[in-house]
C-alpha cells in the first residue's frame, strides 16, 4: 500500500550528513548497482514471446512468420528451450534450411516431431 | 538520388525499390569540431562545424548571414501520423539546425505485441514499422548530404516488442532511441517483470550497433501532480536505468539522461531548478545529458512557451547539455505545426548561439542556496534508493507505490502510481530458460547455452541478419486501404500540378489560423471569433488560444480552420524580381555620368536609420558609388523636399517614411508624386519612397517610381536609379 508520511528528511539524513560529497555520491551508485543486480539476474535466466520473436527475426524470418513461429513454441511448451533452438534442432533433424524449418512450424507442421527434440524440462541453475 | 535545394524532396522516389535499400551508417553521431570556431566577424567558443546549406536565423541579415551551429545536437520530434509528410518537415528541420529526429510512435503501439508493418495512418504519432523506418532513413540519409552534417534519427524501443523493434531498429540505421524498463511499467503498465527481462536484450542490441539510450525519467516530471516535487526520485529513475543498462553491456557513453528542467514560470523556476541540473550532472558526469524542454506547464501562448523554453536553455548553458531536445510552442495547441517545429529549433539554435561562452564570465556559486540544495537532492535521492532496498527491492517499491509520489520524499503523499508484480499488460509471459535454452544469433542477452566450437553464435546458422543484412525479410504492405500509396494518390496534385493549399501538418490539409483581437469579454470574444472565421470562408473553425487583455476591455483570441480552395501558382500574375546591376556596372554609369539625389524622412517622422542606411558611405549606400546625396533631415515638409530637387537640380528624390499611422506614408507619397508634376519636374525626377511597411505596389500606386520595403539595400536603390536614368536615355 502506498505510505502517507511527513517530510523527515532531517531525521532521515543523519547517517548521510558526515559523508562528503564523493562518499555520498559512491553510495549513490552503490545504492543503484544493488538495486539493479537481481533485475539483470532475472533477465539473464528469462526470456519471453518478444525476445524468441527477436531471436528469429535475426535469423531470418519476417515479423509475421516469427509471430507464428513463437505461438506455436509455446503451445507446445517449448519457449524455456529457446524457439530459435525449436527451429534450428528441427532443421538439423530433418536436414533442411533454417527458414524452411521455420515455416513448417509456423503452418503447424511437424509439431510432434518438434516436441521430440528435447528431453526432460531442467533448468539452467544459472 | 541527390537533392536540389529548388526542388521538393520527391517522396515517390524515396519509396522506390526500399526492398533493397541499405542504410549508409549505423550508430550515433556527435557534431564535429566542437569548441571554438570563427564564423564572421566573432569568435565562438561552444560551436561546431558549418553546414553546407543551412536557413540562418532572421536576424542573420545584419550579420553577413552567419549561422553559426551549437556545440550540442539539437532534436526536433516529428511524428504528424503521415510519415511522408513528416519527411519534408525533417528536411526544414535539418536546414535549420536540428539534427536528431526523433519520431513519436502512434498512440498503442506500446501495447502491440509484436511489430507493425507497412504504412497506416498514425495516431498522435507514426506507426514504427520497417518500411517507414526505411523510407524515413532513406530520406534522412540524402538530407544529411545535402546540408553536410549526420542526421541521428530516433525512435522508442518500449512497449512489448522492445527486442523486436531493437532488432529491426538495429538493421535499419536507426541512431538513437529511448529505453527504459520504467517507462513502461509505469506509463504503460506493462508487466515489470517482463519490462526489466525484455529491456536487457533490446540494450544489448543497441549496444551492437552504437545506438544512443535516452531514458524515460522526464515522465514524471510531466505525470507528477507538482514536477518539482519529483526531482529526488528523477534521480533515482535516471540511476536504475543507467545501473541496467550497464550491468546489460551498455557503455556509459552511449547512455543519455532524459532530464528537463522541472518548473516554470510563475514559479521560481531557477531557484528550483538549476539546483537539480547541477546535482544531476554531478552525480552522472560519465553519462551523457540529453537536456529536455518543460512541456508540463505548456499552456496555449506560444510566447510563454517560448520564454520557459528559452530558461531551460539558460540551464544547459549554466550546466551541460550534450543534446538540446526542443518541444514546439503549440504543444499546447494541437499536434506540432511544420513551422512551430522550426521555430522551436531556432529558440534553441538562437538561445544557445546568443549564450555562447557565458560561462566564461559568470561562475555558479560554491558556496550558500546552490550548493546546500544540490546536496539536499543527492541524499534525498540517496534515501528513496535506501528505503527502495529496505522494502525489498524495486519491484516491491512499485507495489508500494514509491514512484510519481507527489511528495517531495521522503514526504510521501500516497498517490504514487501502483503496480504489481503479476499485473499488467503481458503478465506471466516470462519462462525460466532450461539449461538447454539456446539462440543461435548474435547480440542475444543472457544465458545462452551454445556449442563450444563456434566463433559467433549465428555460425550455426550461417549468419544472422545483424551479420548478413540480405537475410532480412522485407514486408512492403499489409493493408490494402490504410497506406502510403492510397494516401499520396489522394494529394498527388499538390506535388504533381501547380495547384497549391496552405499546410500545417498534412499535404492539402488547407489549415490556416488567424490572429484576432476583439475588444469583448473572454467568452463573447471566443464565440465572435468562431463566428468571424467561418464569415471569413474557413471550415473546421477552432479557437486554439484565447488570453485576456483585461476582463472588459479586450481579449485576444487565435482560431483554425480549413480553407476550402486551392490557389493555382501558373495563374497567377506575380512580379518579376528585378536583378539588381553588380556594383561595378552602377560605379561606372556615375563615373560617367555623375548623379544627385536629395533625400529626408518626410512628414511628422523622425525615424532617419533606415534612410541613412540607404545613403551613407560607412552602411554601404548609395553614396559609396559616388552619387551626390543631399540629405534634408528628419520631419521634412514634402514641399520642402521638392523645393530642394528643383534647387540642386536633382536626378532623383529619396523620401523616407516610417510612420504608418492613419496611412499618412501613403497619403505623403501621393503628394510627393503630385507636387513634382505641379512643378513640372516629374518627367525629370525619378521618385523613390522606402520604409519599413513600404512596398514597390503600394509606391506606383500612388504615382512614384519605385518602394523600397523591409530588407532593402543601397545597392538595390543604386541599381535602380542607375536603370531608370538609362531607360530614361533610350526614350
Amino acid at each position: 500500500m502506498p505510505i502517507k508520511r511527513e517530510d523527515d528528511f532531517e531525521k532521515r539524513r543523519e547517517h548521510l550528513k558526515s559523508l562528503s560529497d564523493e562518499e555520498l555520491k559512491k553510495r549513490f551508485w552503490d545504492l543503484a548497482d544493488e538495486i539493479v543486480k537481481p533485475l539483470a539476474h532475472l533477465a539473464y535466466t528469462h526470456t519471453s514471446p518478444s525476445i524468441e520473436r527477436s531471436v528469429l527475426l535475426r535469423m531470418g524470418f519476417s515479423s509475421i512468420e516469427a509471430k507464428e513461429i513463437v505461438n506455436k513454441v509455446e503451445e507446445l511448451n517449448l519457449l524455456p528451450k529457446g524457439a530459435g533452438n525449436v527451429v534450428y534442432r528441427l532443421s538439423k533433424k530433418k536436414d533442411i534450411g533454417i527458414r524452411e524449418a521455420g515455416l513448417l512450424l509456423a503452418d503447424g507442421k511437424c509439431m510432434d516431431e518438434a516436441l521430440c527434440l528435447f528431453s526432460g524440462g531442467e533448468n539452467n541453475g544459472a | 538520388m541527390e537533392l536540389n535545394e529548388n526542388k521538393k524532396i520527391d517522396v515517390e522516389e524515396v519509396l522506390k525499390d526500399l526492398e533493397h535499400y541499405k542504410p549508409k551508417r549505423k550508430g550515433w553521431h556527435w557534431r564535429e569540431e566542437q569548441g571554438e570556431m570563427r564564423y564572421g566577424e566573432f569568435e565562438y567558443k561552444q560551436v561546431s562545424k558549418p553546414l553546407k546549406k543551412s536557413c540562418p536565423l532572421p536576424a542573420s541579415k545584419s550579420f553577413d548571414y552567419i549561422d553559426p551551429q551549437p556545440d550540442c545536437v539539437i532534436t526536433t520530434e516529428i511524428a504528424s501520423g503521415r510519415f511522408e509528410d513528416d519527411i519534408r518537415r525533417m528536411r526544414m528541420a535539418a536546414w535549420h539546425g536540428a539534427d536528431h529526429i526523433m519520431v513519436i510512435r502512434t498512440a498503442g503501439q506500446s501495447h502491440f505485441d509484436g511489430l507493425l508493418e507497412g504504412t497506416p495512418e498514425g495516431t498522435g504519432g507514426v506507426p514504427i514499422t520497417r518500411k517507414e523506418i526505411r523510407a524515413t532513413r532513406k530520406a534522412l540519409d540524402m538530407i544529411e548530404e545535402e546540408v553536410g552534417r549526420p542526421l541521428n534519427f530516433h525512435s522508442y524501443v518500449s512497449g512489448v516488442a522492445g527486442p523486436e523493434i531493437a532488432v529491426m531498429f538495429a538493421e535499419e540505421g536507426v541512431n538513437g532511441a529511448h529505453q527504459d524498463p520504467q517507462y513502461n511499467v509505469l506509463y504503460r503498465n506493462i508487466n515489470m517483470a517482463r519490462s526489466f527481462v525484455d529491456a536487457a536484450e533490446a540494450k544489448k542490441i543497441m549496444a551492437s550497433v552504437d545506438m544512443l539510450q535516452i531514458d524515460g525519467a522526464h515522465n514524471a516530471n510531466a505525470t507528477a501532480m507538482k514536477g518539482y516535487k519529483v526531482m529526488p526520485e528523477l534521480m533515482v529513475q535516471h540511476a536504475i536505468n543507467c545501473a541496467f543498462s550497464r550491468a546489460v553491456g551498455m557503455k556509459k557513453e552511449y547512455i543519455a539522461l532524459s532530464t528537463v528542467p522541472p518548473t516554470a514560470p510563475p514559479a521560481p523556476c531557477m531557484r528550483l531548478d538549476l539546483p537539480y541540473a547541477v546535482a544531476l550532472r554531478d552525480l552522472f558526469k560519465d553519462y551523457k545529458m540529453r537536456a529536455q524542454m518543460n512541456t508540463k506547464y505548456i499552456e496555449s501562448c506560444e510566447r510563454e512557451a517560448t520564454v520557459t523554453h528559452v530558461l531551460n536553455i539558460l540551464i544547459s548553458r549554466l550546466t551541460s547539455a550534450d543534446i538540446q531536445s526542443t518541444i514546439t510552442p503549440d504543444e499546447g495547441r494541437n499536434v506540432p505545426w511544420h513551422y512551430n517545429s522550426i521555430h522551436a529549433i531556432n529558440t534553441a539554435k538562437q538561445a544557445l548561439v546568443g549564450m555562447d561562452g557565458l560561462l566564461d564570465m559568470v561562475e555558479l556559486k560554491k558556496e550558500g542556496y546552490l550548493p546546500e540544495k544540490v546536496r539536499e537532492l543527492k541524499e534525498r535521492a540517496v534515501l528513496f534508493m535506501e528505503e527502495i532496498l529496505e522494502v525489498g527491492g524495486y519491484f516491491k517499491a512499485v507495489e508500494m507505490g514509491f514512484f510519481v509520489d507527489s511528495g517531495m520524499y521522503p514526504e510521501r503523499n500516497g498517490d504514487g502510481i501502483v503496480r504489481d508484480i503479476n499485473g499488467g499488460v503481458g503478465a506471466d509471459t516470462i519462462v525460466e530458460r532450461d539449461k538447454d535454452y539456446m539462440a543461435p544469433v548474435c547480440e542475444h542477452f543472457g544465458y545462452n547455452n551454445l556449442p563450444h566450437d563456434i566463433k559467433k553464435p549465428c555460425d550455426l546458422i550461417h549468419g544472422c541478419t545483424l551479420c548478413d543484412r540480405d537475410k532480412i525479410i522485407y514486408i512492403d504492405e499489409l493493408d490494402e486501404s490504410d497506406n502510403v500509396n492510397n494516401r499520396l494518390e489522394e494529394t498527388e496534385k499538390f506535388r504533381k500540378t501547380s495547384e497549391v493549399k496552405p499546410e500545417v501538418e498534412w499535404a492539402g490539409d488547407g489549415i490556416v489560423s488567424v490572429t484576432i483581437f476583439l475588444p469583448i469579454d473572454e467568452r463573447t470574444a471566443e464565440f465572435t471569433a468562431i463566428e468571424i472565421g467561418k464569415k471569413m470562408g474557413l471550415e473546421d473553425v477552432a479557437v486554439i488560444h484565447k488570453q485576456v487583455m483585461h476582463p472588459s476591455e479586450g481579449t485576444l483570441v487565435e482560431i483554425k480552420g480549413k480553407v476550402p480552395f486551392t490557389v493555382d501558382t501558373s495563374k497567377l500574375i506575380i512580379p518579376k524580381k528585378v536583378e539588381p546591376l553588380s556594383d561595378e556596372e552602377i560605379r561606372k554609369s556615375i563615373d560617367e555620368n555623375p548623379m544627385r539625389i536629395v533625400a529626408a524622412t518626410v512628414g511628422e517622422d523622425e525615424h532617419s536609420v533606415g534612410l541613412r542606411e540607404i545613403l551613407d558611405i560607412k552602411h554601404g549606400g548609395i553614396e559609396r558609388y559616388g552619387i551626390k546625396c543631399h540629405c534634408l533631415g528628419t520631419s521634412v515638409p514634402v514641399e520642402k523636399l521638392v523645393d530642394a530637387a528643383i534647387e540642386l537640380n536633382a536626378d532623383a528624390i529619396l523620401a523616407s517614411t516610417i510612420i504608418t499611422h492613419n496611412d499618412i506614408h501613403i497619403k505623403n507619397m501621393k503628394k510627393l508624386n503630385d507636387l513634382c508634376i505641379e512643378k513640372g519636374i516629374r518627367d525629370k525626377v525619378t521618385l523613390i519612397c522606402g520604409g519599413t511597411q513600404v512596398t514597390d505596389e503600394i509606391a506606383k500606386a500612388q504615382g512614384l517610381d519605385a518602394g523600397f520595403g523591409r530588407g532593402s539595400r543601397g545597392s538595390d536603390v543604386a541599381s535602380f536609379l542607375v536603370k531608370k536614368r538609362n531607360d530614361k536615355g533610350r526614350r
